[in-house]
């Protein structure tokens, strides 16, 4: 390390090079397990051998995904029904939230803020069996709207923090001029903060759809075999022995396709959401 | 007046949401605290009063004995792997290196799928089989000739959640890598400048100026990895199903209540696994409200 001069002020460069080995190493370890995914799922089933795994697909086949995708076909169709409401409503409620929360103090406001931060951590085992009694008594048991509910009632916390984080730091002013222009509650909040807040909804959404699309346990426990969504299917699909290894893998990387097109195209949002909801695992 | 009637119609929009909580957090763990001191097993609700025997009686159970040794040494690996690898990339993508952004993007790709995903691929990677049905990453050592690497993966005996956390670092090392740079940008150069006039090489600069001031961040990092630590669930039921010896809490209570019908056990485990959540999380959340509050 003594030769690495920083970076910053460029001298001695010669060993800087040094720093991309483990940077590749690094790289390497990340890669493996999408390069199996890809490198499996374009095989032939011809090609596919446990012994030669490791090796590149001779061409473009679709095999693969074509047998994943008839499998996981009705799951990836529940997990669009799921992840579409679940987000769209979350993030409204959290932003009506939000901008109540950051604009009046209420009685007992100190007290709210702990209360819901504590509802982002618990382990949702402390609450699962009340959760399916609840459902089963009001008729959601086993479909996907109760599953619905559930993420928006558990998302509440998380999108209503991180909207009334960014509420709190809009001017008061702006909405006091609107105040004063006449405007009532509901019209400020539609005409002033919703279009300020875009960015904000942006990350709340995209954090919501994240997390519906990749949970297991709600769904693992409130959903019945017809209306399991793809994370469900998928595990169901890996620990059968009748469905193939290969096939498994392209069912994975189908079932990842959705949330790595969104961390693609709206990485910096999605980042954002990370470091905003930084809390929330 | 208006602000008034603002004031009222503004409280009936967040109070849904406030009840909402309040029941399906708070009164929901009252109701498994419940369960968890009554005599309920089998289908039909039973709230026959059972004391805390059923706490009593985990504690001395065999199998939540290895739950609780596989959380201790899954948590061990997994949060101090992810903070070395997150450390350790964070410094070196702090260096100012060409294609920066590249690399941050690819340690942080893992983030954005499922523990489930990652699962059922490590199931193959990990492969424990040897001789002629050898797979994954033991074939490729076995063809690199790497074979003292060669190991039974999940599979060995008493340490196999050792591997869990191998995928575990997988997916969660790119953020704590994020969040390490995130401190890194914070710290101004004119510190490093200044040690390094003082005669500092990089090496004592990193040592005693700038770990000490990742502190904050090394805590937040080992509290929200020691909180994920403790609910694994779907990593471990992806990689290896419903096996005893990778057995966690989060599992043996999906069991013993959902196939099971233990449901006073069931909600046994859950209320410890919340109490863990919180001896860990309550006095974080305090002092960082608290801070804030001064700010």
């Amino acid at each position: 390390m003594t030769t690495i001069t920083s970076p910053r002020n460029g001298r001695k460069m010669s060993t800087r090079w040094l720093l991309y080995v483990p940077l590749l190493l690094a790289t390497v370890f990340y890669l493996v397990p999408l390069y199996l995914m890809l490198s499996t799922g374009f095989k032939s089933f011809a090609e596919v051998d446990l012994q030669t795994m490791w090796r590149l697909p001779s061409g473009l086949h679709f095999d693969n995904f074509t047998a994943a995708f008839e499998q996981l076909a009705p799951a990836l169709w529940n997990s669009i029904r799921l992840v579409i409401p679940a987000a769209f409503i979350s993030s409204m409620l959290g932003s009506l939230n939000g901008f109540v929360l950051a604009r009046w103090k209420f009685k007992g406001a100190d007290f709210i803020f702990p209360f819901l931060l504590f509802g982002m951590f618990i382990p949702y085992q402390s609450i699962l069996i009340p959760l399916v009694e609840f459902m089963r008594d009001i008729n959601l048991y086993g479909g996907v709207p109760g599953l619905v509910l559930t993420h928006v009632i558990y998302g509440i916390p998380i999108t209503t923090l991180t909207f009334r984080n960014y509420y709190a730091t809009i001017p008061k002013e702006l909405i006091e001029s609107a105040r004063i222009d006449g405007a009532g509650l509901l019209e400020t909040y539609f005409h002033i903060l919703l279009p300020l807040s875009i960015p904000s909804f942006v990350v709340v959404l995209i954090w919501q759809f994240t997390a519906a699309w990749n949970d297991f346990l709600f769904a693992v426990v409130l959903t019945s075999p017809g209306n399991w969504p793809i994370t469900v299917a998928l595990n169901n699909m890996a620990g059968s022995q009748i469905i193939e290894w290969n096939v498994q893998m392209a069912g994975a990387f189908l079932a990842a396709v959705p949330t790595l097109l969104v961390y693609i195209f709206l990485g910096r949002y999605f980042l954002r959401g990370l470091m905003a909801g930084a809390l929330k695992g | 007046m208006r602000y008034n009637k603002d004031r009222v119609f503004a409280f009936a929009l967040v109070a849904p949401s406030i009840l909402a909580v309040f029941i399906f957090v708070y009164g929901f763990i009252a109701w498994s605290g419940r369960v968890s001191l009554s005599q309920w097993v089998g289908l039909l609700p039973n709230y026959e009063w059972a004391g805390f025997s059923n706490y009593a009686k985990l504690l001395q159970d065999p199998r939540f004995q290895i739950d609780i040794r596989n959380t201790v040494i899954f948590t061990v690996l997994f949060v101090g792997g992810s903070l070395l690898l997150g450390l350790g990339l964070a410094i070196l993508l702090d260096q100012g290196l060409r294609g920066e952004s590249f690399f941050r993007s690819l340690f942080l790709f893992p983030m954005a799928i499922s523990f489930i995903v990652t699962g059922v691929v490590w199931r193959w990677l990990m492969n424990p089989a040897q001789g002629s049905r050898i797979s994954g990453l033991n074939l490729l050592f076995d063809q690199m000739g790497l074979d003292f690497l060669i190991n039974k993966w999940h599979t060995t005996p008493q340490w196999g959640i050792a591997a869990i956390a191998i995928p575990a670092i997988w997916q969660m090392s790119g953020y704590t890598m994020a969040l390490y740079l995130g401190g890194l940008r914070a710290i101004p150069e004119s510190l490093r400048e200044a040690s390094r006039v003082d005669g500092a090489n990089e090496f004592q600069i990193y040592r005693y100026q700038i770990l000490p001031l990742l502190r904050p961040i090394t805590l937040s990092a080992m509290i929200i990895l020691g909180h994920i630590s403790l609910k694994v669930f779907d990593l471990i039921v992806a990689v290896a199903g419903k096996q005893v010896a990778l057995d966690v809490p989060a599992i043996y209570m999906w069991t013993t209540t959902f196939d099971g019908n233990f449901y006073n056990r069931g909600a046994a485990i859950g209320m410890m696994l919340l109490f863990s959540v919180a001896i860990l999380v309550i006095p974080y959340l305090w002092y960082t409200l608290r801070t804030e509050a001064e700010v």
